[in-house]
């Protein structure tokens, strides 16, 4: 996020687009209509009549897979109506004229053709958002899990830059990360090219200064990101993959896909709290400990580092993470020794200059601290691009419509949509052990339209097999307004319904993120 | 900055401060039912009442301004005498099961009636007879305990914008009830449980929590949320090795005390029977339970016995921070940077 969680209620104006907020952030949610009783305007833009939408000023509804569509035309109208920012666009940014050139043919006559949308309800919602003193964007999975979603962010950009809504309080750009430490795994640099505080891991700077400090060379190519390594297993390349805490078999897109590669590869190492289903093929299951057996720190999607504390010891003989890599370190040769967590966060906080400013101490005094945080004296940083972008300029990007890679067809009919619901997480690991919420809600609920259930004689309740060119899986339908006819909506926590069996693996060519929200699909009434 | 003295001491306060902030702000007690700083005032309870030279009744000190030279007293024998009038009248229809109650030791009836010696009712009023409300997973309502104060349905409308609760009718047939008097999974209930959190008496309970310990036995863990990216601050309550309760934490500064059912209910999994407490290795096509020493050889065997690019690793979104930086200097040192998470996912 650009901003702060706290300066949310403050904002003129919310626009929410891809995010089912209230039920995949709930408190975040909770603010957002605290902002709206307290006078802000609320846009929601979605495919399904998600829970904010009810509370909204202006809900677009708009066809699964078209965000840039609509982004392009907001952009649209903001130039057309005289609402753009002239003196941010001309201080702060830089390719403006480019952009401008490329949301030309967006008009909102076109823009409906292709979203769904009203014509006349782009208009308004441009004017909503461009008029607001203060104008915050929020978006999650649904901007970026698609094959555009790249695309689809730097729209995001565009609309935020070209009517001056960033880098103010209540005024930016906020991807809500989905879990709860998320944006600490890419801070701390598990990623393939970059190591803490996304320091290219080729650049011979970050090169040297590791090496120093680690007593070990990296490797400079930049690695293979998570679908690229289930590839690199099925072609032979990689033959030893190490998971830590995370359940590839459930939640990656096209299952089929995932699973040949788990049952593939030479040797799966999985550390987990619980037999996952991805445990359940490993060569070597370690036992971990889970949030409230440990200490160490998370960083929360306002970039705010948080300690987290021991409450209870771990069950049997189950030890924390970094207890667990250390022994292995020790087993290798590379001569860790670290007292505890706090010893490991300074030699994180030597290494990153975002996070250089922080330590166990402040974070205890001062109740966390959002990076950029450089120095000991530093405060955090609650809203980035104050006064210039990372890069100097902000810069715009044309992005142009694309459809999703598989549309419904004669075949397959339905368009597929998945997400996540307000009482369980993602697999379903931790919230379906829950003595209140596991059988609060015990089972998936695929939902349909009413039109749709007529359509093909389908009542609420009743069992359904639904496929796509990948996969099928059987499951209960809801029968529902909240989707509109032609969508079907699943989530991804129940294994019994694994919805990634269906969804297409095909990713967005640089963020490599799968399209977990659109596929086609077709549905007919099961035998139980 | 006005001025004014309370009990004696004088006090500067922001002009439009009330009484009873100008009172915690020299540290002096005054006790309340209703009130809470996050939500609207309503004056109802009129426990907080206090004495101020010049008026002739006694104000609500949670909604009256403070004013240039008011001179106050908050502990006089007539202002006791109103509180502990206000208590009796509670205690006329308030079931005194103390013994089972699981607010017991952090309630403020309890806490007020010791603090006034009230210990039974001068008044005999008639009995609620309300049925349990038990039918959630989640808490139980007993409203024969409830002392109407708001909090709840305040907590419900403007802090979760849910607005599931409302007072329903009037006088003596007062209920906090959801419309049409239907249980909560009927309505636009989302269990927060901050209601819960928010009751200063034991009429709503945490199911998880019952029979656990009393407040006073538990130790308070102050830690993070496990589960989305707000990074909710939780309160974990701990007696035995055991988290028995869990609440919002009223200090942290994302959340502010505020939680989603996920976090409030829904870390139970820890004690899941389910845990894996062993090492376990494949021997014969089944996972099989080993000692730690025998699973890391093994591990350290086989990530020692490839080449650093046939090497790959999935961190963790769940981990902390100190353990996704361990993982990938433990694979960075191995020779490989083909490290991800679910970040895309
Ligand atoms: S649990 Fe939350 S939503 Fe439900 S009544 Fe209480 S405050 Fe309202
Ligand atoms: S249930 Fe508790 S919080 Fe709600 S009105 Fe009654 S006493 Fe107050
Ligand atoms: S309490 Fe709810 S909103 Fe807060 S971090 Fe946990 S899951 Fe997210």
């Amino acid at each position: 996020m650009t901003n702060s969680i706290g300066e949310i209620e403050d904002a003129g104006a919310l626009l929410v687009i891809g995010s089912n907020t209230t039920e995949t952030h709930p408190v975040i949610g909770y603010r957002m209509k605290m902002a709206k009783r307290k006078g802000a305007a609320l846009i929601v833009v979605d495919p399904r009549r998600v829970d904010l939408a009810e509370h909204a000023d202006l809900f677009l509804q708009l066809r699964p897979g078209t965000n840039e569509a609509l982004l392009n035309g907001l952009i649209h109208v903001i130039i057309e109506e005289g609402l753009a920012d002239e003196e941010f666009v001309r201080e702060r940014t830089e390719g403006f004229a480019e952009m401008a050139a490329a949301v030309k043919k967006y008009t909102p006559g076109y823009v409906e053709e292709i979203t769904g949308v009203a014509a006349d309800d782009i208009r308004r919602a441009a004017r909503l958002y461009a008029k607001a003193e203060s104008a915050a964007i929020f978006y999650t999975m649904g901007i970026t899990q698609h094959s555009s979603g790249t695309n689809n962010v730097l729209a995001v950009a565009n609309l935020a830059m070209v009517s001056g809504n960033v880098g103010k309080r209540s005024a930016g750009v906020n991807p809500l990360r989905g879990q709860n430490n998320v944006q600490g795994a890419c801070d701390m640099g598990a990623l393939p090219n970059v190591v803490t505080g996304y320091q290219r891991v080729d650049h011979r700077d970050t090169q040297s200064k590791f090496k120093k400090d680690w007593g070990v060379k990296l490797p400079v190519a930049p690695g293979l990101t998570a679908t690229e390594i289930i590839d690199g297993i099925l072609d032979g390349g990689i033959k030893v993959l190490y998971v830590m805490g995370e359940n590839p078999a459930l939640s990656d897109a096209n299952l089929n896909h995932v699973l040949e590669a788990l049952a593939k590869v030479e040797f799966l190492v999985v550390q987990d709290i619980f037999l996952t289903e991805t445990a359940a093929q490993a060569d070597v299951v370690l036992p971990a400990a889970a949030f409230a057996e440990k200490h160490g720190t998370f960083t929360n999607t306002e970039r705010r580092v948080q300690l987290v504390r021991q409450a209870v010891n771990p069950p049997g003989e189950a030890r924390a993470d970094w207890v667990i890599l250390q022994e292995l370190a020790s087993r290798l040769g590379l001569g860790w020794s670290y007292g505890g967590p706090e010893e490991v966060f300074q030699e994180i906080a030597r290494l990153t200059p975002s996070y250089a400013g922080i330590s166990y101490k402040r974070l205890e005094e001062e109740g966390g601290l959002q990076w950029p945080c450089p120095d000991a004296e530093h405060p955090g940083t609650p809203y980035l691009h104050a006064n210039q972008f990372a890069g100097g300029k902000g810069h715009f990007t044309p992005v142009e419509y694309q459809p999703p890679a598989e549309e419904p067809d004669a075949e397959y009919p339905l368009l597929l949509t998945t997400g996540r619901n307000l009482f369980h997480y993602h697999t379903g690991t931790m919230t379906r052990r829950s003595s209140a919420i596991g059988p609060f809600k015990p089972e998936e609920m695929a939902q349909i339209s009413k039109e749709d259930a007529e359509k093909l004689g389908i009542e609420e309740g009743d069992l359904v097999k639904i496929s796509s060119r990948r996969g099928e899986v059987k499951v209960k339908v809801q029968v529902t307004e909240i989707v509109p006819p032609g969508v079907v909506f699943m989530t991804f926590h129940f294994h019994e319904a694994a919805v990634n069996l269906l969804t297409n693996s095909k990713v967005d060519p640089v963020a490599k993120i799968p399209e977990y929200k659109v596929c086609a699909v077709k549905l007919e009434k099961a035998v139980p | 900055m006005v001025s004014l003295t309370i009990n004696g001491q004088k006090v500067e306060v922001e002009p439009e401060a009330t009484i009873l902030q100008a009172a915690e702000k020299l540290g002096v007690f005054i006790p309340t039912f209703c009130y809470s700083p996050q939500l609207t005032l309503v004056g109802a309870c009129r426990m907080c009442v206090v004495e101020v030279e010049g008026m002739r009744a006694l104000v609500a000190s949670c909604c009256t301004p403070v004013r240039d030279g008011m001179v106050v007293h908050t502990d006089t024998e007539r202002v006791h005498t109103a509180r502990k009038i206000n208590l009796n009248l509670l205690l006329a229809n308030h079931p005194l099961d103390c013994l089972t109650c699981e607010k017991n030791g952090n309630c403020r009836l309890q806490d007020y009636c010791y603090l006034y010696g009230v210990s039974e009712s001068d008044f005999k009023g008639d009995r609620k007879d309300y049925a349990l409300e038990d039918t959630n997973p989640f808490f139980i309502r007993d409203m024969n305990k409830c002392i109407l104060c708001g909090l709840c349905v305040r907590t419900c409308h403007e802090i979760n914008g849910a607005g599931a609760i409302e007072i329903m009718n009037r006088g003596f047939d007062s209920k906090v009830s959801a419309a049409f008097y239907d249980p909560l999974e009927n309505s636009p209930c989302v269990f927060c449980g901050m209601c819960v959190d928010a009751c200063p008496v034991g009429a709503l309970t945490p199911k998880q929590s019952i029979g656990k310990g009393r407040s006073y036995e538990l130790e308070t863990v102050k830690t993070v949320c496990p589960y989305c990216g707000t990074g909710c601050g939780l309160e974990l309550y701990v007696k035995n090795n055991e988290v028995v309760r869990v609440k919002g934490d009223p200090s942290n500064p994302v959340s502010r005390g505020q939680v989603c059912v996920k976090g409030h209910f829904g870390t139970d999994f820890l004690k899941s029977p389910e845990r894996l407490t062993t090492p376990l290795i494949r021997k014969n096509g089944e996972l099989v339970e080993s000692s730690w020493d025998e699973a890391l050889d093994l591990v350290a065997e086989k990530l020692k016995g490839v080449k650093g690019t046939e090497l790959a690793g999935f961190s963790s979104a769940r981990a902390t921070n100190e353990e996704n930086y361990l993982f990938q200097k433990l694979l960075r040192s191995l020779g490989t940077n083909n490290i991800d998470h679910c970040a895309r996912l």
